[in-house]
């Protein structure tokens, strides 16, 4: 299964979606058909907001670091972080923000604690590149690299309740050591 | 494409918000495209202050007249002709063949002139409506407009819900701010303290109050370009060898002003101007509601789609995004695009790949 459809199982069918960083607008459209949750996707480079608008999705085009004083309070069921968590420079006020104006947040990020980057780092000596994370050091739009234990840390710092956690790897589910084995999280957290 | 211009009469007489009434008026429109069986693929195109009905391509036997809009309207253009049955068409108040002020007054056989009432965004729109009524168009596919336009694509929105399916609202504001107004004010003192205006009746005494008007449009393009695009096309460069250390023309930019004011100046009617800066001025759909501009737009029923540009600062992004947290607000289905062009306001006249690219892409999305 895809991550996409891993977040569909979580959305209710009718929900509110509010897509931070919804790149072509692939999963709202996704949770459109899937489970009929209308919302409208936030991004910020020209080339997908364009594919947002060909793929008939809502999308805005902001800069999530400016906040999220554009929604009201409580206005959407689901606020989702899909692989984005990472190319936040401030990331607590986004998580607190994401869980003012939704009820729920669904989060995920690619573990920087799966095998493959810690054996780079470790025994390599060099920055992880991987088809999960294929960018040199030098040239990413990643800032805030975390692992599992590093993100459910900053939730209890927070606040903010871990309601569901699915770990995947190549699509399947990690349930065996997933801090290790796993190369994509994917949480669902409430305030 | 070679399109016609035409008119259409209406004898029944307009209430406007000033409480005045048009006893009867005509507006200038053209059309584009085949109105489909089902009349579902009207768009209605609202201009900005200075243009007209004619949006797109030219006229027979006149070649160089191209419409204001021809790069967005036409077959295979983003606005597609093939798909859509177009309309352009001049406000009232406006000099283009719409009733305005040089038209004559049903009452004294004479120009109206100066007694020309103020006309606003809403009475644009009410007017609109006897069009598409007169045209069997009960609901637009779509109402779009950049700057002033845009005001009416969003009344439209307001004024009849039912009506619109998509507002296209580019290069917006929902209200002038303060410095707005100022740069109105500015212009419409240059034209009323012009000898040649005579309080508005200068028709009868053969004069125009060009020296005003020629100001009015200069103040004018200084705030649509941005002080970027005002350097990167005019810089410092002079127009002769070197400064005169007099008055006359040195900069390329006094130039370029000079020569806009002139060509404006030769075709706009002042009084027209004047009306036209004060329906900018007094545009505020939320005055009713206390200021609150998502309460104002409750009624709204139409899908949006909100485009601003960067570097414009007569309207800038932050005025789209007060349109945009409204429509949020209200939960309306919507896009927003904000383009980072560097040309200023006038960015909404040219073909940028992005928004352009966008535009044809939304209006291919639009189900007919």
């Amino acid at each position: 299964m895809t991550e996409a459809e891993y977040i569909a199982r979580w959305v209710t069918p009718g929900a509110r979606v509010l897509d931070l960083g919804c790149g072509n607008g692939a999963l709202l459209k996704h949770l459109w058909q899937a489970r009929q949750a209308p919302g409208y996707g936030v991004e910020i480079d020209d080339a997908k907001v364009l594919e947002c608008i060909r793929n008939d999705v809502n999308v805005l085009q902001m800069d999530l670091e400016d906040g999220l004083s554009a929604f009201q309070d409580g206005s959407f069921d689901f606020v989702i972080l899909s692989e984005t968590l990472q190319a936040i420079h401030r990331q607590e006020p986004l998580l607190r923000d994401m869980l003012r104006v939704g009820r729920e947040a669904i989060v995920s990020f690619p573990n920087f604690g799966f095998w493959k980057a810690r054996i780079q780092i470790t025994f390599a000596g060099h920055m992880p590149v991987s088809r999960e994370l294929p960018y040199q050091w030098y040239d990413t739009p990643n800032v805030h690299h975390c692992t599992l234990v590093d993100f459910e840390a900053l939730c209890a710092k927070l606040g903010l309740r871990v309601l569901e956690r699915q770990v995947l790897t190549g699509g399947s589910p990690v349930s065996f050591l997933p801090n290790l084995l796993g190369s994509l999280a994917v949480y669902r957290v409430s305030a | 494409m070679i399109v016609e211009a035409r008119k259409a009469k209406f004898t029944e007489p307009l209430k406007l918000s000033s409480g005045a009434v048009l006893p009867e008026f005509e507006i200038a429109y053209e059309t584009y495209g085949e109105l489909n069986a089902a009349r579902s693929n009207a768009v209605l195109v609202c201009h900005a202050l200075n243009a007209s009905h004619h949006v797109a391509g030219t006229y027979a036997g006149d070649p160089d007249n191209v419409g204001w809009w021809d790069n967005m309207v036409g077959p295979g253009k983003p606005l597609d002709t093939d798909k859509f049955f177009v309309i352009g068409n001049n406000y009232i108040g406006s000099c283009f063949g719409s009733t305005g002020p040089t038209s004559t007054n049903p009452a004294t056989g004479k120009p109206w002139g100066a007694d020309f009432p103020v006309v606003t965004v809403e009475d644009w729109v009410a007017a609109q409506a006897r069009l598409a009524d007169r045209l069997g168009i009960a609901r637009f596919a779509a109402v779009m407009g950049g700057s002033l336009g845009a005001m009416q694509a969003l009344q439209w929105a307001l004024s009849f819900p039912q009506r619109v399916r998509h507002s296209i609202v580019i290069a917006a504001t929902p209200r002038l701010s303060a410095q707005n107004i100022a740069f109105n004010e500015v212009a419409r003192q240059a034209i009323m303290t012009d000898p040649d205006f005579h309080g508005g009746h200068y028709y009868d005494k053969g004069v125009v109050p060009r020296r005003g008007l020629r100001i009015a449009r200069m103040i004018g393009h200084i705030t649509y370009l941005s002080d970027d695009a005002m350097m990167e096309k005019f810089g410092r460069v002079l127009r002769r060898a070197a400064p005169g250390f007099d008055f006359d023309v040195d900069f390329e930019i006094e130039s370029y002003l000079r020569h806009q004011g002139d060509k404006f100046s030769s075709y706009f009617d002042a009084n027209t101007y004047l009306r036209i800066t004060k329906a900018l001025d007094y545009y505020d759909p939320a005055a009713d509601y206390g200021g609150d501009l998502s309460a104002a737009f409750a009624r709204a029923q139409a899908d949006f789609l909100v485009v601003s540009f960067t570097s414009d600062w007569r309207f800038s992004s932050a005025r789209s995004r007060e349109i945009v947290k409204a429509l949020l607000d209200n939960k309306r289905v919507l896009s927003y695009l904000e383009i980072d062009a560097p040309q200023g306001h006038d960015a909404f006249l040219l073909d940028d790949p992005r928004y352009f690219g966008a535009l044809r892409a939304y209006f291919g999305n639009i189900a007919l």
